[in-house]
This record gives C-alpha cells, sequence and structure tokens, in this order.
C-alpha cells in the first residue's frame, strides 16, 4: 500500500492538498505539548464530568482521629490511600454475621447503626481482617441506655488520689463516676471510622447497598457492587514520647520540617472580681477565692464535642454568678478577691489547670498557691433529680484540723446561702473522694479547703458522658414550635432558669465568702443572659448577641454547630466567646475611642496592667447594617494552657498531661461502584492480546506490501 | 486492582498508536508529518469547542433540549473543521491519518483513564458500568478510522473523485452521529464496528490492494514449520 501510492505521489507536487498545508510552524511541537498537557489536566482536575459519573463524595463526615499520650497511641488509622471496602449495612446484631464470616467479598465497610456502636460489637470488629473500615450513623433519639465512649474512670492517675494520698479512692475504688463508660475512645483501632452526620447522605449509601449489594435468591450479590472509600492517614505513631522526637529531629535539622503531632494545647480564661495587676504579685497577705469550671469535652470523633452537661452548663453557670457578682455595689470593699478561672483541656487530664498550678508553683502567675483561700468548682450541674446539688469533698485532706474547719465553714456558708432558693445544697460525705476536677490538681500541690458541686452523688447522672449524645436535649432544653433565631434566643427555657438559680445560690455564696456583709437577697443570676449564652453555646454561634459582644475582626470565625474540643490551634472559637461573653458582663463601656482603645498604654489614667481594654463591634444600628462599636474595659485575661510536660521537655511524663493530636493531609470519604478482579484480569488480557495481534499484523502487511498493494497499471515500478 | 484496569485500558488503545519504522522512506523527515497533522488537529477541535462554548453561552441555559441540540451542533462543527485540516499526504499515506487518529484518540480517552485510575467505576448514578471497556473499543475504532479516511481522502484528492471526499466526510459525520447513541451500545458501537470494517476494505482497494494480491501471497508462502516460519520472520521481514 505504502510503496505504490508513495511512489505516485512521489513526483508531483499536491496542489490539490497545498491549501490545507500551512507549513510546519515553529512553535508548534511546544503548543502541542502544552495542549496535551492541558488535555491530561483535565482528567485529573476535580468535578470533571467522569469523576462526577463514578464518586459520590460524602461531605458531611467527622472522622475518628490518633491521639498519642506519654505510653499509648488511640484513635483510629487508615492507609495512605484510604481504605476501601464493599458496603455491608449493619442494623441488628444478625448481620455482623455477614461481614464476619459468611460474605464472599470482604474486606467489608460496615454501616453502623448507631445503636450498636458499643464496646462488644467494636470489639469484634477490631479483631477481624475482613473489616476495612466503619461508618457510624448517628442514632437519633439518642440510645436510651446511655453511651460514653469515655472512660469509667475518668482522668485517673493525673488527679489527687494515688497509692500516696488515699489509696482507698484511687482508680476508682470507691465510687465509680462513669459506669456507662465504654472506653471506645482510649482503644488504638487500625482502620478508619468516621461519623455520617447527615441522614440524606445516610439514605444515599443505603440505597447504593440495597441496589448492588443485597444477595438475592440466597446466592450472594453479584458485580459491580457498592463500595466506600475512608481516607484518615495519621502521621504520628507508637506515643507522644516516639512522635515529639521525631518532630524535634526534624525542626532541628531539617529546611523543611515535617512535624508529625502537636501537643493539645489552648488558653485559660481568668478575671479577678477586684481588679489586680497581672503582670506584677498580689500581695502574699490578699486572699483570693477560685471559683473554677472546665469549658472544653471530647467525644469519639474528631471536633464533635457538644459537651452540653459536661462542659457548658457548669460553665454558663459559672459566666452568670460572676455577672450577678459584679452588680453587687459593695464589690471593692470586700476582704477576700474572687477569681473566675475558666480551665481548657480538662477532658485530657487536666491541661489548663495542671498549668496554672505550675505557673503558681514558679511564680510565674501573678497570684501564689499561698493565696488561695478556698476553692469552689462547678461540675455537671444541669441534670440535677429533685434540685438537689450536691457538694463532695476530699476526705483525706480534711483528716487536718484546720482544713477540716475551714472546709467546714464552706460548707455552712454554701448551704445558708440556698435558704430561700429552690436549689437543695447537700453534702456527698466524708466517705466519697472527690469526682474528676479541677480542684485535684490543685489539691495536688497544696491542702486547699474546697468543694466540688454537682448534680450526682455517686455515679455520674450524665448518661452521654463525652459522647455525641450530649446535646442540649440531654439537658432537656426545649424550644416552642415555630420560633424565629432571634426569638429563640431570646426564649428563657426552663434549663436556664434552672441553672440559674444554681447560679444565684453560688454568687450569694461567694459573696459570703469573700467576707460581704450586707443581705444576699438582691444577688440575683439572670435567666435571660443564661438563656442567651446557652442558645450560643449549644445551638448556634453565630447569634446577634455574640456577633456584637465580640472584636471585628475576628467575626469569621463563628461557625455551624458549636463544639467545644481543646484542638491544636489556639484559641478555639468556645475560648474566644468565653473572653468576650466574660469582658461583656463583668467589665465596663468606657468612652474611649479606637485607636485609644487598641492602644492603652498611650492613654493617661487607663492603669493598662490592672485592665484589659477591648474594641468590640457591637450591636447592628436599627436602621442600618454597620454597627456601632464601643470600648470594653474588663479584667478578663488569657493564660497559656499547655502541659508542663511539653515545656519541661518530659514527654514520657507520668505527672502532667503529655497529650498530643495527629497531623494529617486529607480527610475524605466516597462511595462509588467496584468491578469484579476477573472483570480487571480479562481487560487487560485482552488489550495486551489485541495490542500484540495488531503489531504482527502491522508488520506482516508492512513486510508484505509489494504483494499486497499493486497499482495495475504500472506493473514494473515495485517498492521504493 | 485498579492498575490492571488502568493498564488494560491502555494497552487496547495503545493497540493501533505504535507504528512501525519504514526506514527506505528517504525523502521525509520523520515526524514531522505526524506532528503537523496531530497539531493541526488539535486546533480545529479548540475552534469547535470555542464555536459551541459561545453558542452555549448565548442561548437559555436551562432549556436541556436546546443544550442537547447544541451539542449534537457542535460536534458536527467539529468533524467539518477537522476534514479541511489533514495535511498534506506523507509517504506511506496512512501516516498523516494514523497521527490524526492518534491525538483524536487521545484525546478521548485521556480524561477516561486518569479516571480509571482510582478504586471505582462508573455506574453508581445508573450508568453503564462497561464504560470504560466501551470507551476504550470506541477509540480504537476512531483510530483505525481516522487512518482509512486518510488514505481514501489523499487518494480521492488527488484522482479528483470529490464524491469519495464528500463520502468520507459523511462518514465522519455518521460516526460522530452514532456516539450519540451511547450508552445504548447495541446501537452505538456495533455499527462504527461495521463502518470501521468496510472503510477498512475501502481503503485497503484504494491502496491497491485486492483479493488476488491476497491470494497471490498465500500462493508464494510455503507451509513451514512453526519455528522455521517464525526465524523466517524475524530474519526477512517475512514468512517467504
Amino acid at each position: 500500500m505504502a510503496a505504490a501510492v508513495g511512489r505516485a505521489w512521489g513526483s508531483r507536487r499536491m496542489e490539490v492538498a497545498a491549501r490545507s498545508c500551512r507549513g510546519s510552524l515553529p512553535a508548534w511541537w511546544g503548543l502541542l505539548r502544552g495542549l496535551l498537557l492541558a488535555v491530561l489536566a483535565a482528567g485529573s482536575c476535580q468535578g470533571n464530568s467522569v469523576e462526577r459519573k463514578i464518586y459520590i463524595p460524602l461531605n458531611k463526615t467527622a472522622p475518628c482521629v490518633r491521639l498519642l499520650n506519654a505510653t499509648h497511641q488511640i484513635g483510629c488509622q487508615s492507609s495512605i490511600s484510604g481504605d476501601t471496602g464493599v458496603i455491608h449495612v449493619v442494623e441488628k446484631e444478625e448481620d455482623l454475621n455477614w461481614v464476619l464470616a459468611d460474605g464472599p467479598h470482604p474486606p467489608y465497610m460496615i454501616l453502623l447503626d448507631g445503636n450498636l456502636f458499643n464496646r462488644r460489637v467494636m470489639l469484634q470488629l477490631k479483631g477481624t481482617s475482613r473489616v476495612s473500615g466503619l461508618a457510624v450513623a448517628t442514632a437519633k433519639p439518642s440510645p436510651p441506655q446511655g453511651f460514653s465512649p469515655g472512660l469509667k474512670c475518668p482522668n485517673d492517675g493525673f488527679g489527687v488520689y494515688s497509692k500516696d494520698y488515699g489509696p482507698q479512692f484511687a482508680h476508682c475504688n470507691k465510687t465509680v463516676w462513669n459506669p456507662v463508660g465504654s472506653g471506645l475512645s482510649y482503644e488504638d483501632f487500625d482502620f478508619p471510622i468516621f461519623l455520617l452526620e447527615d441522614a440524606n447522605e445516610t439514605q444515599v449509601i443505603k440505597q447504593c447497598y440495597q441496589d448492588h449489594n443485597v444477595p438475592r435468591d440466597g446466592s450472594g450479590p453479584e458485580y459491580p457492587l457498592c463500595a466506600m472509600q475512608l481516607f484518615s492517614h495519621m502521621h504520628a505513631v507508637t506515643s507522644t514520647v516516639t512522635c515529639m522526637r521525631r518532630s524535634s529531629l526534624q525542626s532541628t535539622f531539617s529546611i523543611n520540617p515535617e512535624v508529625v503531632c502537636d501537643p493539645l494545647l489552648d488558653y485559660n480564661v481568668w478575671s479577678t472580681l477586684q481588679p489586680i495587676n497581672s503582670s506584677g504579685k498580689v500581695d502574699p497577705e490578699k486572699e483570693v477565692i477560685i471559683v473554677a469550671t472546665r469549658i472544653d469535652s471530647h467525644s469519639f470523633f474528631w471536633n464533635i464535642a457538644p459537651g452540653a452537661d459536661s462542659a457548658v452548663s457548669s460553665f454558663v453557670t459559672h459566666l452568670a454568678a460572676a455577672e450577678a457578682l459584679h452588680k453587687v455595689s459593695d464589690v471593692h470593699l470586700l476582704q477576700r478577691n474572687i477569681m473566675f478561672t475558666f480551665f481548657q483541656g480538662e477532658t485530657f487530664d487536666y491541661i489548663g489547670s495542671s498549668r496554672m498550678v505550675y505557673d503558681m508553683e514558679k511564680d510565674k502567675f501573678p497570684l501564689r498557691l499561698d493565696n488561695i483561700h478556698s476553692f469552689v468548682e462547678l461540675n455537671q450541674v444541669a441534670l440535677r433529680n429533685d434540685s438537689v446539688l450536691w457538694m463532695h469533698t476530699d476526705p483525706v485532706s480534711r483528716l487536718n484540723e484546720s482544713v477540716e474547719v475551714q472546709v467546714r465553714n464552706l460548707l455552712d456558708i454554701l448551704s445558708n446561702s440556698s435558704t430561700g432558693a429552690s436549689v437543695t445544697l447537700q453534702e456527698a460525705g466524708y466517705s466519697q473522694p472527690l469526682p474528676p476536677s479541677s480542684f485535684q490538681r490543685f489539691l495536688r500541690a497544696r491542702h486547699i479547703p474546697g468543694v466540688v458541686l454537682t448534680d450526682h452523688k455517686t455515679a455520674f447522672q450524665n448518661r452521654y458522658y463525652q459522647s455525641m449524645y450530649d446535646t442540649p436535649e440531654n439537658i432537656r432544653m426545649q424550644y416552642p414550635e415555630g420560633l424565629s433565631p432571634e426569638e429563640t434566643l431570646e426564649y428563657v427555657t426552663d434549663t436556664a432558669k434552672s441553672l440559674a438559680e444554681v447560679a444565684t445560690v453560688v454568687a450569694r455564696a461567694l459573696y459570703r465568702l469573700a467576707g460581704g456583709a450586707n443581705n444576699t437577697s438582691a444577688i440575683q443570676a439572670d435567666p435571660k443572659t443564661v438563656t442567651r449564652m446557652l442558645y450560643g453555646f449549644l445551638i448556634k454561634m453565630n447569634n446577634s448577641w455574640f456577633q456584637s459582644i465580640i472584636k471585628p475582626d475576628i467575626k469569621g470565625i463563628l461557625g455551624d454547630v458549636p463544639q467545644h474540643y481543646v484542638a491544636v490551634s489556639s484559641p478555639v472559637n468556645t475560648t474566644y466567646l468565653v473572653q468576650y461573653v466574660l469582658a461583656n458582663l463583668t467589665g465596663t463601656v468606657v468612652n474611649l475611642t479606637k485607636e485609644e482603645c487598641l492602644n492603652p498604654e498611650k492613654t493617661p489614667n487607663s492603669e493598662k496592667e490592672m485592665y484589659e481594654y477591648a474594641w468590640v463591634q457591637g450591636s447592628l444600628d436599627p436602621n442600618s447594617t454597620s454597627r456601632i462599636p464601643y470600648c470594653v474595659r474588663s479584667t478578663v485575661h488569657l493564660s497559656k494552657a499547655l502541659s508542663p510536660a511539653f515545656e519541661l521537655r518530659q514527654w514520657g511524663s507520668t505527672e502532667y498531661s503529655t497529650w498530643t493530636e495527629s497531623r494529617w493531609k486529607e480527610i475524605r470519604a466516597r462511595i462509588f461502584l467496584v468491578a469484579s478482579k476477573e472483570l480487571e484480569i480479562i481487560t487487560l488480557v485482552v488489550g495486551v492480546a489485541i495490542l500484540i495481534f495488531s503489531l504482527l499484523a502491522t508488520y506482516f502487511i508492512n513486510a508484505k506490501a509489494d504483494i499486497l498493494f499493486s497499482i495495475p497499471r504500472d506493473p514494473g515500478a515495485v517498492a521504493y | 486492582g485498579r492498575r490492571i484496569w488502568a493498564s488494560g485500558c491502555l494497552w487496547l488503545s495503545l493497540a493501533r498508536f505504535l507504528r512501525l519504522p519504514s526506514s527506505r522512506d528517504s525523502d521525509q523527515e520523520p515526524g514531522r508529518t505526524e506532528q503537523a497533522a496531530a497539531f493541526f488537529w488539535l486546533v480545529s477541535l479548540l475552534l469547535a469547542s470555542l464555536i459551541w462554548f459561545i453558542s452555549v453561552h448565548l442561548s437559555d441555559r436551562e432549556d436541556a433540549k436546546l443544550q442537547y441540540g447544541l451539542l449534537i451542533f457542535g460536534a458536527a462543527v467539529s468533524v467539518l473543521l477537522q476534514e479541511p485540516t489533514r495535511g498534506r499526504p506523507a509517504r506511506p499515506p496512512w501516516v498523516s491519518g494514523l497521527s490524526f487518529g492518534i491525538i483524536s484518540g487521545m484525546f478521548s480517552v485521556i480524561n477516561i483513564l486518569a479516571d480509571s485510575v482510582g478504586p471505582g467505576i462508573v455506574g453508581i448514578h445508573g450508568d453503564s458500568p462497561y464504560y470504560f471497556i466501551t470507551s476504550a473499543f470506541l477509540t480504537m475504532a476512531l483510530v483505525l478510522l481516522h487512518t482509512f479516511w486518510g488514505v481514501i481522502f489523499f487518494d480521492a484528492c488527488e484522482k479528483r473523485h470529490y464524491w469519495c471526499l464528500g463520502l468520507v466526510v459523511a462518514s465522519h459525520l455518521l460516526t460522530s452521529g452514532l456516539t450519540f447513541l451511547n450508552p445504548w451500545y447495541e446501537a452505538s458501537l456495533a455499527p462504527i464496528f461495521v463502518i470501521t470494517l468496510c472503510t477498512g476494505l475501502w481503503a485497503f482497494v484504494t491502496a491497491g490492494g485486492s483479493l488476488r494480491n491476497i491470494l497471490k501471497m498465500g500462493r508464494t508462502c510455503p507451509r513451514l514449520h512453526c519455528v522455521d516460519w517464525g526465524l523466517r520472520l524475524l530474519r526477512n521481514g517475512g514468512p517467504c
């Protein structure tokens, strides 16, 4: 073919073809390559139509990530290129048999109903290699028997009770605080586990399963099958010691360091009733009463921590009490000062409180441990039975006469403050140890008289401690139907009223403790403030009140559903908001301009060491879209909440918290169909066979071209 | 698993992408004609997509039927723009058509190949799960068709058989139109392969082949033992 035709043309110029022949352009080869690259890029760019035909991405998911402490790693891990498996929906225990034994297409990706997400099932799945991952659908309503992936004995080993101090109380020998706790959060899984937050996405997955994966007529399901792929590869391994060592080696010697884990850190928020010099030292004679609550929570999944009872109820009550106290007229005449402290990171072996104690011991904090007169802590206070609030004390330190006298005094003042209120205060008793609380860290350093107020006498009333079900419904927050967001913000729920009662009692008791002599009946916490705080911290952070009290440049942080996980980048939303709410409730508006407010050291009489100044954006002008900003002066400060183990570089410390969070590159999930291995092999073999055949055929034809292709009118001129 | 898929489809498509050395072709710079043909194909495609893009933006986006019609129009314009850019004939004449076919095939299959590398196949939204393999076969047919059309086109140009030119353009339009019947693969892929076969036979005859030549070749080729046959193939470039 080639020979004769080529010959026939070789001697003639192709005028006919010349019209389409432009000649070679000098730069066309580069352009061709560029266009080819563009084609290749088109194949790999997101959102191209073939990719959309293949994959359905799951957007509303939360992963389980890896956390490490001095000796262990907990959480979940996936392979670096994601884990794939055939989907199997498990809605009752019998469905598990298919996954564990019967199913013909392992490994499986399980879509687990939320009610089956318990320790027994999870340990079965952990032990098998037929499971490549797990997606948990949130159970609606919450499991009625309770669900807590936390430990039965939270923060064991980092509190005050040990073999040297109250050994009969150590390791929850006397009282198991969280009997519902399964300890799932503290297990190590080698497959990825994701939470499906959106019921619509769960339905899409179940529909795909129904269409492709359900066995028909007794035999197994046929390819193509519906499959899921989860990506959550974690960089850190083994323990904090290992990952911090690797990170520090990288940071020291590498130009482009690859840090593999980060310590959990944030800021504690503290404020004093009477202003103190925050850069100096308080006089040793001056006594301070510390009021403390924690502001963080945790759950099995990353950044899902509603913490309604375990955190929010307590710090909202605390904020309301602080507001009530600041309204008292003779605050500056009180004999003792009161410090309102909000600790961050308490869920992870008392990060915030251990750091504050360490700073106080090392003289890096304005106060010292000697200044502390007494300690009042609010733990979970929302689920009170019959409105009883329990007062817990430490029996071991009360063996000391002087401490016993002060504790007795403290308990009496608290009981007296509850007369007339609908809250009944009762003592939890001598034989009970302290529940897990920040007060335990202070006790480790000094035998301070203190009390912890909770809604439970022995075991937690909260059956969803540190889980994703510790939601507003758990603390019985109910709103009537049909309210707009503004109306919901202002609506006073029963929960708000009951927490306001507790705040009133606490405020009155603190007034008395601080040496106040006047009648306390005027001290009242405002339920309206409490309900607004509950709405903002539990339902919707992005509301008009929060927007009006924050700085202008951070208004972008108000996200969707509020979560209170301590995280590794600081400060988190919760810390910011607690700081600004406290400033709003306890500070005063001062008449300064924006420049003066932002640079108070240049303003005379600003007393910069005593106060903090914040320029907040204010509420919306009713008739326009602009806001009226103003300057707030308060005594609210932040103090770093990083475990002393990282300051001292003792990464294997058993005394301080050593929790770190692993780093990761991408976390995503998607579903698609997979074909059988046989079809894949057939495709490959057919392709190779056709290739070889075509090579042979072309070679053969080319070699025989002079016989195969002949032009009749010129038989002699053969072949070129 | 996914790698086997990717290589399988790649081999299928590559089946027609390699050309054999024709070292006796001395009065032509190797490679220039192929590269030029490929380049001009890309230019024609760019022009056609520009026309389609402008028409889509000028029209009502919501009207699905109109958009589908515009897509058909765009495909037809693309075909009509491709034909004049076939380039100048080469020696051997199938070279220009082959490079045209290569670039056209690559353009249609690279996108799909890139996505076949992942673990999933097409089908979760109800499309056919044989998408990859049918795309590969379609690409192979397309490359073959372009090669054959190249031969017929230039012969028709030389012999001034303009009805042949018209037939080439018409069959290109027909093939392009048949792909709109996807995923009804019986109606689109089968006719396209029939067209490929017929066009192949036509190109064979145009290039000078005939049944007599095939029989002549068979006669001059004695039956030999397999090994001898293989050795002769390697040594002489032919079994005879």
